[in-house]
This record gives structure tokens, sequence and C-alpha cells, in this order.
């Protein structure tokens, strides 16, 4: 009896200790939070393919691989949020940088999919691509219960990406000829390597200092916040990146124009092998001025006549 | 960090039974009053990842905890080089446990006691194991560090773990190369158990030696010192390794084999199984060799270290499974079969305290009818995690030898049967330190290896503690 009383006496003592421990911890960890609501997990889903992902099953990985940065709330305001530059993503505006679809409207499905298995470059977000395609799926349904967006508005479609034109001299040119254009430089700076005048007064929608992508980083394996390849870009002008200076063009450039920033933007990446670079090089490393080979009719005053024109 | 407390004692069953079910009236508290768990923190730290995110419950990995490992204790988020680590920040971690146990054996040697000249020893008390100090991560991009020195319970140091490894080489995961005493590439680890005690807190199967052998070398349980090669696709779904190693059971200074080596090969495939999780199946080999003649000075057994030769071999092999069922229920299993040359089985090899009790000199045979020993065994470890901060542990380890070196010995001696169960419940879940609350229970049966009288030998160990690092 001696024996087993020793073994409860002990045993209790850990719990005591335990349990006592626990909520002064949780006080220090987050002294301004106050106290944590009760979290109702809606019954939200999300079908990437054929495959339905469900909030309630994700509760746990959320809670494992996420709350840490993002909070147990989804606000962002995880214990380790106050160390990451940049910050986590507030779920509870549902204002994503990643999107397929229009500026201002909510990602798709595979949209927040892709980025839980491609992470997020040059921040704290690790690829998750060691979780199952179910995984992925749930917690794409369990984002959706922080914001009451998700259940009054639907998805934005996703935009059309034409097919990519072949990287010529010329399309670099006039890249780089709308870098100058659309301002790109004021925040990349005029060789893309963030440091334009403007780059050290931006910031996010919550007004946390933000650095622009600086392009020269890296080499073959550099990646953007959303992507690597070339439509990848391409869909960072069309779409915007929410939450973050960098607009949407999409009423601004046609689609040939933005595969043409596409390429000279490859240019700055100059440690980076690809084809844009080649052409650069075939071309002895110098970007011509652009010429239009196809000018638009010149506005004609209202009493001349077309050469060919006829009464 | 391990208790060594190899000799325990033999309960009456009844007394089993009420042991157990205080530990489960414990458990049922504690799930009660569960609310939110932890892991290294220096890696923790560094990333601002909870210990979860690569821990099923510290020190245990997960999947992804595996990858952030082969990746060279990368994220490979442009965030690994330690130009981006803030400058106040020391990649340390200490473990240590404060802990109650109850440790038993039904034979011990005594002097006449009871006239048999064997006894029953019970004791319990307060204790510690022994203290760890981690520090690893990159010096530069894809380049990693990893060095543990590591204590007895007395603080009487050792390097457990000292390692660099070029990660990534050519840019390619699949090409990595470590240098110095590191793990082997168990996909089941015995440097992150969830147990303690003496008999639980390591694989059986990972140290197995038939009785008598004196292959010491085979214990693939022991950091080894070596070179690794090891690669992984990029989502750590198909894995391999292979190193080759001296063969001295990780001692430093040569002490052993002058020209003696080994080498440990790994492959493993993980499946994606839908709501059922990552399934990984794999398979692992340790072939070598070593010594058993021994250039002696100041007497035929007083052995000149390093000056091991006549090499003979051994290899373990085996295949391992570990299948996740859900979210909350996943089951390890590992096979073993393991063979020593007749040399190793009849006692040569081994020097204890740098004396070769026998001693393969020129002209030396073995017994008539000396053959290779060999056994098989098998390991399954459930676990069972109710939510981050708690889990329960299992396992079941048996090995039976199938064939012993000399003809006539009993075909069961030295045969292995071990139970644990216990549970980790981490009171708290950061990014900054981890605690946990450990209770577990072994059972550990050995056939005919009582010291005295060669019939069966029985241990036992409860053990409560604190388990935390920081």
């Amino acid at each position: 009896m001696r024996f087993i009383g020793a073994i409860l006496f002990t045993a209790m003592l850990g719990l005591v200790f335990a349990a006592g421990f626990t909520p002064r911890a949780s006080a220090q960890d987050a002294p301004d939070v106050g106290p944590t609501p009760r979290l109702v997990v809606k019954p939200m889903e999300s079908h990437i393919g054929n495959i339905t992902g469900h909030a309630a099953a994700a509760k746990s990985d959320y809670r494992r691989y996420c709350a840490g940065c993002h909070g147990d709330l989804g606000d962002a305001n995880g214990e380790n949020a106050v160390w990451l530059d940049p910050k986590p993503r507030d779920f509870t505006i549902a204002t994503f940088k990643c999107r397929s679809t229009l500026t201002g409207t909510l990602p798709t499905d595979e949209d927040l999919y892709n980025t839980i298995q491609r992470g997020i470059t040059n921040s704290n977000m690790p690829v998750w691509n060691t979780f199952t395609r179910q995984q992925r799926a749930d917690l794409v349904a369990y984002i959706k219960i922080f914001s009451p967006r998700w259940e009054k508005e639907k998805a934005g479609d996703p935009i059309k990406v034409p097919a990519e034109p072949p990287v010529t001299i010329d399309s670099i040119a006039h890249g780089k000829l709308l870098f100058t254009k659309l301002e790109c430089w004021k925040c990349h700076g005029p060789a893309g390597k963030g440091d334009g005048p403007s780059a050290g007064t931006l910031t996010d929608s919550k007004d946390n200092p933000i650095r622009p992508y600086n392009f020269a980083l890296g080499k073959d394996d550099s990646r953007f916040k959303c992507g690597n390849t070339n439509e990848d870009i391409y869909k960072i002008f069309m779409t915007g990146v929410d939450g973050t200076p960098m607009p949407s063009f999409a009423d601004v450039i046609q689609p040939n124009d933005a595969w043409d920033l596409v390429h000279f933007l490859r240019t700055l990446q100059i440690n980076r092998h690809g084809k844009e670079n080649e052409v650069l090089s075939a071309a002895h490393g110098a970007i011509p001025p652009y010429v239009d080979k196809n000018p638009p009719p010149a506005a004609a005053p209202a009493d001349n006549k077309s050469p060919g024109g006829g009464h | 960090m391990r208790m060594w407390a190899q000799s325990h004692l033999c309960q009456k069953p009844q007394r089993v039974t009420s042991v157990l079910a205080a530990a489960f009236a414990l458990i049922f508290l504690i799930l009660g009053a569960s609310q939110s768990a932890s892991a290294l923190p220096a890696f923790a730290r560094k990333y601002g990842l909870r210990c979860s995110a690569c821990h099923e419950s510290w020190p245990m990995l997960n999947f992804f905890g595996q990858k952030f490992k082969d990746n060279g204790y990368q994220l490979m988020n442009d965030r690994d080089a330690p130009i981006w680590q803030n400058p106040g920040y020391w990649p340390v971690t200490f473990r240590i446990v404060p802990l109650w146990h109850r440790v038993s054996t039904n034979k011990v040697r005594v002097d006449a006691g009871d006239g048999s000249g064997e006894s029953k020893i019970s004791s319990s008390g307060f204790d510690l194991t022994g203290l760890d100090f981690h520090t690893g991560g990159t010096l530069e991009k894809n380049i990693s560090f990893y060095v543990l020195p590591s204590s007895d319970a007395t603080g009487s140091f050792h390097f457990e773990t000292v390692m660099a490894r070029l990660d990534n080489v050519f840019g390619s995961p699949w090409l990595n190369v470590k240098l110095g005493k590191f793990e082997l590439d168990n996909l089941l680890s015995e440097k992150r158990p969830l147990t303690l005690t003496g008999n639980g807190g390591i694989y059986q199967l990972y140290h197995f030696m038939p009785v008598g052998s004196g292959n010491i070398f085979g214990q693939m349980g022991d950091n080894q010192l070596g070179v690794e090669v090891m690669g992984h696709s990029l989502n750590d779904r198909t894995r391999y390794s292979a190193a080759l190693l001296s063969s001295n059971d990780g001692s430093v200074g040569l002490p052993y084999g002058a020209n003696s080596y080994s080498g440990f090969f790994t492959a493993s495939q993980a499946f994606d199984a839908g709501r059922l999780g990552v399934q990984r199946l794999g398979f692992y080999a340790m072939v070598g060799e070593a010594p058993t003649t021994w250039l002696t000075d100041g007497g035929p057994n007083a052995a000149i270290a390093g000056s091991g030769a006549g090499n003979k071999g051994y290899s373990r092999e085996g295949f391992v499974g570990q299948f996740y069922l859900g979210q909350h229920f996943d089951l390890t299993v590992v096979t073993q079969h393991g063979s020593d040359s007749a040399w190793f089985g009849q006692g040569y090899g081994d020097l204890i305290d740098g004396v070769a009790t026998l001693n393969n000199t020129p002209g030396t045979v073995l017994p008539a009818g000396s053959r290779n020993p060999t056994w098989n065994g098998v390991l399954f470890e459930p676990h069972y995690v109710y939510n981050p901060q708690l889990i329960f542990i299992g396992r079941y380890e048996t090995i039976r030898m199938s064939q012993q070196s000399t003809p006539g010995t009993p075909s069961n001696l030295g045969n292995i049967t071990s139970y644990t169960v216990g549970y980790r419940y981490n009171p708290f879940m950061t990014s900054r330190a981890g605690l946990a609350w450990h209770t577990e229970y072994n059972w550990f049966h050995q056939d005919g290896t009582s010291p005295v009288s060669n019939t069966n030998l029985t241990s036992s160990e409860l053990l409560m503690g604190f388990d935390f690092d920081f």
C-alpha cells in the first residue's frame, strides 16, 4: 500500500504542477490578448480536384503546425508573430496575396492549396509538402472558418492566362520600357534590387513595414512569393498582391505587354540561368531601346484624308 | 540521455494490476485537464515554429521534422543561413529529467544471502537522468552541424554526436554528405524515443547480442563514427542512405580494429493514403567486420589499442513500416534478422577494460561444432496521439534465437520479451521550451540469463518525471 500511495502522491504532484503551470504560461505568452474565446469550427469545405476538404478534420493539424504564427483564432497573433518579418497572414480579414483571381476577390481553393504546398519564400512559411493532399485540402477548409467573407462571397474566377509568346530581345526591351513607364522601379529599384526611392516607406494593409522583392537575389532556385514560373509572375501583375502596395495591372496593360514585362524581370535575376538571360547574352548583354514595329496609326486631322481613301 | 538502470524487479501480478490501475486513473485525470504542446527549442526559436510542427511528440519526429532533418536542419525557405539569425540567437538546448522511479530485478547475484546466491532487489526513489547539451544548425546555407555533449547521471560527459554535413550537394537533395559521429539513419530513431526507462528507453532490437557473444560492434542503436551519404526527394517521400563506419561502436581513439569497417544502408518509400495519412515502408541492413585478434603488451590478454585484426563478419537486416491510421493512431513495425560469425558467438571480439579475454591468436581454433549464432526479432510501437499535447505510447519487442553458437545450448537462451506502456503530457505548447510530464512502465524478460542459476531473468521499472528542455 505504501508503494501505491507513493505512486499516486507523485503522480498527483505532477498533475498539480502541470495543471498549475498551464494558465500562467499562457498568460505570459500572450499578455495583451486576454481570455481566449472558444472557437467554433464551422462546417466549411474545400474542393481540390476530386478531394473534398473538411474544416473539422484539420483542427488538430492547424493547432500543431499553423497556430504558432497564425494564431488559434486565425488573427495572425500566434506567439511567434511578434518575431516574424513579414508577419503571418491574418485569416480573419480573408485578404490573400497569392491568387489566380482578380484583386479584391477571394482566392480559389486551389490557390490556397498551392500556397500551403509551395510555402512562401523569404518568409517563415515553410514548404508543407510532407502533408497528404487530403491534409492540405482540410487545412484550406479550416482557414475559411475565420472570416465571414467565406460565407457571404464566392471565390473569384481565375483569370485567363494566354500562351506565353517567345522570348525575344524586343519583348525584353518592351518589358523594360513598361518597367519604367509603370513606375515599377520606384519600389523595386532601377536594377530590381528592391531599393527604389519608395522602398523604405512601404507598409502592408496592417501598417507593417514591407519590402519590395529583390530580383537580384538567388540563383536558379530563386522563387517568388507566389511561385517560380513565368505564369506565376504574369498572375502577380494581373491580380496584384492584395494586402500589399503591389497593385493589379489588369486594367492597365494588355496580356502581351504583361508577358514582355515578365521577360524583362527575368533578366533582373542576374544569377539565374534561363532563356531570357540567354537571349540577353546573345544581344551582348545590352537591352536596346524599344522600337514599336507596329505603332498605332497616328490620329489624323479631321480634314485630312487617308492616303488610300476616296471621297 | 538514458537511465541505464538495467536491473529491476519482478512485480507480483496483483501489484502490477494496482500500479497500472493507478497510472490509468492519472491518465484520465490528465485527459480532462488537457489544454494546449512543445521541441528542440533551439530550432523552434530560430524558425518560429512550435515544437509540434516537427515532433509528433518531442523528441519523436513527424514527417515534417524528418524532412527538416534530412535537409540539414533547414526549412529551405531562404532563411536558413546564419546571416538571417538574430545576433542574440545561441543555438543551444539542454535536456534533463528529474524523476521518481521504482526498479526491480528478480534475480541478482548476492553473497549467499538466502542460500541460492541470487536475490530479488527492488528499490525506488527520486533520481536524475543524464544531461544533454544539444547544439546544431547551419554554418552556412547547406552546411550544417550537430554537437551533443552528453553526460550520465553523475555528470561524466562524452560526445554523443559530433558531425558536419554538406547538404544538397550540386543543388540536389539526393546528395548529402555527413562526417563525424552520428546516429545511424534508423527510421525508428533510438535517439528520439518517447520512453526513458532502462530497458524501455532503448530498442532491444538495436542492441541485441546472443548470450556469450563478443560482438559489441553491431549495435545499430549507438551513434557511430563514419561518413554517410544520404538523399531524399523534395517531399521526403523517397529516402536512402549509405554509411561507412569504423567498427568500434562509436568509441573514439581507435581502440579496436586496425582496419575494421562496417556499412549501414537504408531505403524507404512513403505513400499518400488519403485520410489514413502517409505510410512508409523501408528496409535497413548493417553489415560489417570487426576484429577478434589482438596484439598484446604486458601479458597474453593485455590488448594494444588499435591493434585488432582477424576481422570476422556480422549482419543485421530487416524491414521497417510506419503506418498512420487516421489522425490519432500510428504504428511502427521493425523486423530484424541477425547473424554473427561463430568467432563472435564464442566470445571473441570485445575488449573489456583493454583486456582480450579471448584472443584469436595464430593457431586458435573454435570449439568443435561452433556455428554462427542467428536470431529473429520484431518490434511493434503504437502511438495514440490524443492531441498534440498528449500521446500514449506502447511497445512490444521480442527476439528469438534461431541458432545458438554452441550446439546443445538451450534454444531459447537469451530470448527477450519486453513490454512498455506510457504517456507524455505537455502542459503547454510554444516555440520556446518544452516540458512533458512523463509516465512509463516497462517489463523485461530474458530466458536463462540470471547470473547464478541461469534461469529466467525478469525486471521491471515504473518511472514518472518531468522531461524538459530549453
